[in-house]
């Protein structure tokens, strides 16, 4: 079923209450959507963990509800991880 | 048959590199799966891939071993590496070229 990109931005901020998020929908279906996510609890985690926390966040929907989510996360500034 | 876990330890484990994906590289069946190929024969390594849509316990058994809820996922020497997304930006950076290499 597909999701708003409101919908998918109100989780992620409800989870990850600093971020920054900015959602583009990729095919105009509601259904591949992509993310980027500024976030300072990103500091010192590996950018699997971002991806994770983000992953949680949308609380299992990735992979089921919503098919694919092109996801980019960065703690805010140059201070990236890598 | 032994369980999911334990066949994806296996697989990982016996495989340098190993990409799980939807279909096979010369016919992957998603654009995430097929962008990680491209990656991947850019760079030219070695790899195996494992076809999830042919087994159900390994489609679902992965998303659990790895905590991570989509495919393709990429394994480098028995370790996560991330999906199509990471493998794109350590691809830009040149952080997966290292890491491949150090795996041939």
């Amino acid at each position: 079923m597909p999701m708003a990109a409101s919908d998918i931005e109100r989780l992620i901020k409800a989870a990850i209450p600093d971020s920054e998020v900015t959602i583009r929908d990729l095919a105009g279906d509601g259904d591949h959507y992509a993310a980027r996510v500024v976030s300072e609890s990103f500091a010192g985690m590996s950018q699997i963990k971002q991806h994770q926390a983000v992953y949680a966040a949308l609380g299992g929907r990735v992979g089921g509800e919503l098919h694919a989510l092109q996801l980019e996360t960065a703690v805010p500034q140059t201070e990236k991880t890598q | 048959m032994s369980d999911p876990q334990s066949r994806i330890a296996e697989i990982v484990n016996a495989n340098d590199v190993v990409l799980f994906m939807k279909g096979t590289a010369l016919f992957p069946q998603c654009g995430f799966s097929s962008r990680a190929i491209a990656i991947l024969d850019r760079l030219g390594s070695k790899y195996e891939t494992v076809d999830v849509l042919q087994d159900p316990e390994i489609r679902q058994g992965i998303k659990e071993y790895s905590d991570w809820p989509t495919v393709p996922q990429l394994y480098v020497r028995g370790e996560f590496v991330g999906g199509s997304d990471i493998m794109m930006e350590m691809f830009e950076s040149g952080e997966l070229q290292e890491l491949l290499a150090t795996a041939e």
